[in-house]
């Protein structure tokens, strides 16, 4: 049993890039079909669609962010991957907040950048204001992936 | 930092001058037309609706005839074009093109034609090309396929369906002899065939054979098929001719490309001109124009009409009411930022231009998110580098943008080396795969992934100053309006209780155990702060729903204007972004060198290692400046903006130039 320990830890930072990813991936995807819609009519409005489109995309990138500082705590690239069952469990528990917000997070923002994507096409002068929209639901994502981070490097210095 | 400060222009002028003082006033382009006097007796206006017409037709053509020229005969662009701006022309060249104008218009309906010829000669090829297709089956019959027999006999030409043997076809006419059949060519879906029979026996065969399907061709002549296909293809290569011609033709005009572009952007000006002229007043002998002008222009105006012109110009501040437009000027640090404040929305009236103090925050706050040395020499190198090469040829937005992210990248440059990132690690690694001993550089701060906590209370810090500089500028507005109750109770209140609330968390011991702070304020402090936080949240409450006459719903009020701490709470942790989005770029980093780093020891491991090296931090750059350009963005729209700015204002837009190929600027002071 105390092998497991490096076994639950592992699955969180597998978690956290595999749902943000997958959020991420279907979120830029969503954004990939509104904006090639868009161009279609006025391809000009290829540099702001894009950036609407990448928006919903950074929650993979927090995803792998997590993932690589987990990666390193626990000493899977290289280092003593030696650790207790509890402290496993607290790995997978501090790398959910940004798994599960990261995956409903991306969706969210996609829709909020179709939307923006929409706008732009209407009134490409409104495009500051479009841009803002998808980045208030980024902010969940941001608030998780904080969570995520000072969980991380604070399970280090717990002795169980 | 500043709204321009607008005037209302009048000018009144001879009706012969018009053209000139239209045009010079259009390349200055600072006034904003306003036709607020109303037609009388004398004064009237014009009905330009047929001249207007001609000139967008024009327009379309002048596109139209460039659109060709593109398919025809490809424009060469580097792929720096975008940094080349539009070239200028003076003043001269323009009044000199009046006399080409003509053949201009000629040229571009030629052009056009030659295209409509082109499409129209590969319509005909393909219809050629059908009925040669239709006819090649019969190319061995050597009579005319309306061929109808002789005098005394009589000859079906035709095919039938299927495929069809001699014999098949004469048991269907075994009764009806003397009879002869000849097939002409047969292929899985149809027989051509060619039946010869008596006279007498003419309506009996035909029967017979539109039992079995028999039906005539297509396609009938005077000339046997073969001499049918021969002619086609001799129209078809006379047709092709022609093409080809056209298309030479049309590359011949490849070279007058720019006289096009001209001709299109001098008409897209005669088009605007005539769009104020249709709003002038105008008697016999003199017309009268009015409209907005920041005053800083004025004078050089007036100087300039006076100069070359007989006329009046009179100038007048706007009324209060009025609703004029609005105009920011900056300087050159800040400048860059007047797009995004326009984005967000101009300032409405008596509100401040929050441009300058904007700024600032703006370019410390893209290079925290950013925050990476190397990063930030790239797109300082590389906007500086384009700023000098094109100095004079870039257009003003494009030069707004390479400016914004100029600074931006020194500020970039800035953080990085205090947190000491170049390219992430690339340094340690590079220095411990290839040269086998490890070399840092230090970072002159902190490593934030060392020290995640200390990271966000800074990030938080910084919130807080951001924050409250906005309260800062709400308060200064209220001064310049006036408003001397806002700015004790919607400010001076709000500053002290979060002043307070701040003070008192740093008193507590167990908010500065968990932040890792090393100092903690004496207690003595905490509850005077205490006292001062109660006393303010009790003006807020007081004060803050003074509009509503009822006490009882003023209080309810207030309490809700209170309940507004929240608001500012969540303001805070939004820039908690700028730890997340941070260490997302050095974190990217670090994983780009790790990977490379693996390849050290396979054969040609540099060249690998500088590829992904290369690939990896060009995309990592890419991703991350956007995500700090589009956060760096909302934290001053929703966070600093939130805290005093509303906008509304109506954007001055000035009778001016706005052509797509070539600039006509008479320069101004200020221009």
């Amino acid at each position: 049993m105390d092998k497991l320990g490096i076994v639950f830890a592992l699955t969180g930072a597998v978690l956290a890039a595999l749902m943000s990813g997958v959020g991420s991936a279907k979120g830029v995807g969503m954004g990939g079909e509104a904006a090639a819609g868009v161009i279609t009519e006025d391809p000009s409005k290829f540099g702001k669609v894009l950036i609407l489109q990448l928006l919903p995309g950074t929650q993979g990138i927090y995803g792998l962010l997590i993932a690589f500082i987990t990666l390193s705590q626990i000493g899977v690239l290289g280092g003593d991957s030696n650790m207790s069952l509890a402290k496993g469990l607290l790995y997978l528990a501090a790398c959910l907040p940004m798994a599960i917000v990261g995956y409903g997070s991306a969706i969210a923002q996609a829709r909020a950048s179709v939307a923006s994507i929409s706008v732009v096409a209407k009134k490409p002068e409104q495009f500051g204001k479009a841009m803002i929209f998808p980045a208030m639901v980024e902010t969940y994502a941001i608030l998780a992936l904080l969570i995520s981070i000072l969980a991380i490097t604070g399970i280090g210095g717990i002795n169980i | 930092m500043a709204v321009l400060k607008m005037q209302r222009i009048c000018i009144c002028a001879l009706k012969k001058d018009r053209k000139h003082i239209l045009e010079l006033l259009q390349r200055c382009g600072v006034i904003e037309l306003n036709d607020v006097l109303q037609e009388d007796g004398v004064f009237r206006k014009t009905d330009v609706f047929a001249a207007v017409n001609g000139f967008e037709k024009n327009i379309a053509l002048g596109k139209s005839a460039l659109e060709i020229l593109e398919v025809y005969s490809k424009e060469e662009k580097s792929k720096l074009s975008v940094l080349n701006g539009r070239e200028e022309v003076p003043a001269q060249e323009y009044d000199e093109f009046q006399i080409r104008h003509d053949e201009m218009v000629h040229a571009s309906k030629h052009v056009y034609d030659l295209e409509k010829k082109i499409a129209e000669g590969k319509a005909e090829i393909l219809k050629q090309k059908t009925q040669i297709e239709v006819l090649s089956p019969w190319v061995t019959l050597d009579i005319p396929l309306l061929f109808k027999g002789t005098k005394e006999t009589a000859a079906f030409i035709g095919v039938l369906p299927g495929e069809w043997t001699l014999e098949r076809i004469y048991g269907q006419l075994a009764d009806l002899d003397p009879v002869n059949v000849d097939i002409i060519s047969t292929s899985v879906e149809q027989t051509c065939i060619f039946v010869l029979c008596t006279k007498e026996k003419e309506s009996s065969v035909s029967d017979e054979l539109r039992a079995a399907g028999f039906s005539y061709p297509s396609i009938a002549g005077s000339k046997s098929p073969a001499e049918m296909i021969r002619d086609l293809e001799n129209h078809m290569a006379v047709t092709e001719k022609s093409i080809q011609e056209a298309m030479d033709e049309i590359r011949k005009y490849a070279a007058r490309r720019e006289e096009f572009k001209f001709f299109t952007d001098y008409e897209t000006m005669r088009l605007e001109k005539y769009g104020v002229l249709s709003g002038l007043l105008q008697s016999n002998s003199v017309f009268v124009l009015t409209g907005y002008i920041p005053q800083e222009e004025a004078e050089g105006l007036a100087e300039k009409l006076n100069e070359r012109f007989t006329l009046h110009i009179e100038f007048e501040d706007p009324d209060e009411e009025e609703d004029v437009p609005v105009k920011l000027k900056n300087n050159g640090f800040s400048a860059p930022l007047i797009g995004t404040v326009e984005s967000f929305s101009l300032p409405g009236k008596n509100e401040v231009d929050p441009t300058m103090v904007m700024s600032l925050f703006y370019y410390v706050l893209f290079g925290l998110m950013l925050s990476d040395a190397g990063y930030g020499l790239i797109m300082t190198a590389g906007c500086g580098w384009a700023l000098i090469r094109y100095k004079d040829r870039l257009e003003d937005s494009m030069r707004n943008a390479l400016k914004m992210f100029l600074f931006c990248g020194i500020s970039t440059v800035f953080w990085g080396v205090m947190f000491g990132s170049y390219f992430g690690d690339l340094v340690d690694i590079v220095s411990e795969t290839f040269f086998g001993q490890k070399v840092t550089i230090p970072a002159l701060w902190f490593l934030p992934i060392n020290e995640p906590m200390r990271m966000l209370v800074f990030s938080m810090a910084l919130g807080c100053i951001h924050l409250l500089t906005g309260l800062g500028m709400k308060l200064y507005q209220c001064y310049k309006q006036k408003d001397f109750k806002g700015m004790l109770y919607d400010v001076i209140f709000w500053d002290l209780l979060l002043i307070s609330c701040i003070l008192m968390l740093l008193s507590m011991e167990v908010f500065v155990n968990t932040v890792n702070l090393s100092f903690i304020l004496p207690s003595s402090v905490s509850r005077v702060a205490g006292v001062v936080a109660l006393i303010s949240a009790a003006g807020i409450t007081a004060t803050n729903g003074r509009e509503s006459k009822n006490p009882f719903k003023r209080f309810l009020k207030g309490l809700y204007a209170l309940y507004g701490i929240t608001g500012y709470l969540s303001d805070v942790i939004s820039y908690s972004r700028l730890l997340a989005l941070g260490l997302a770029t050095g974190v990217i980093c670090s994983v780009i060198n790790k990977m490379a780093a693996m390849t050290a020891g396979i054969p040609l491991g540099a060249v690998v290692f500088t590829v992904i090296v290369v690939a990896g931090h060009a995309l990592n750059i890419a991703i991350n400046a956007l995500g700090a350009y589009v956060h760096a963005t909302r934290l001053q729209y929703v966070e600093f903006f939130g805290k005093f700015y509303e906008g509304g204002g109506r954007k001055f837009n000035p009778f001016g130039v706005h052509t797509k190929y070539y600039k006509f600027k008479e320069t101004m002071k200020n221009g």
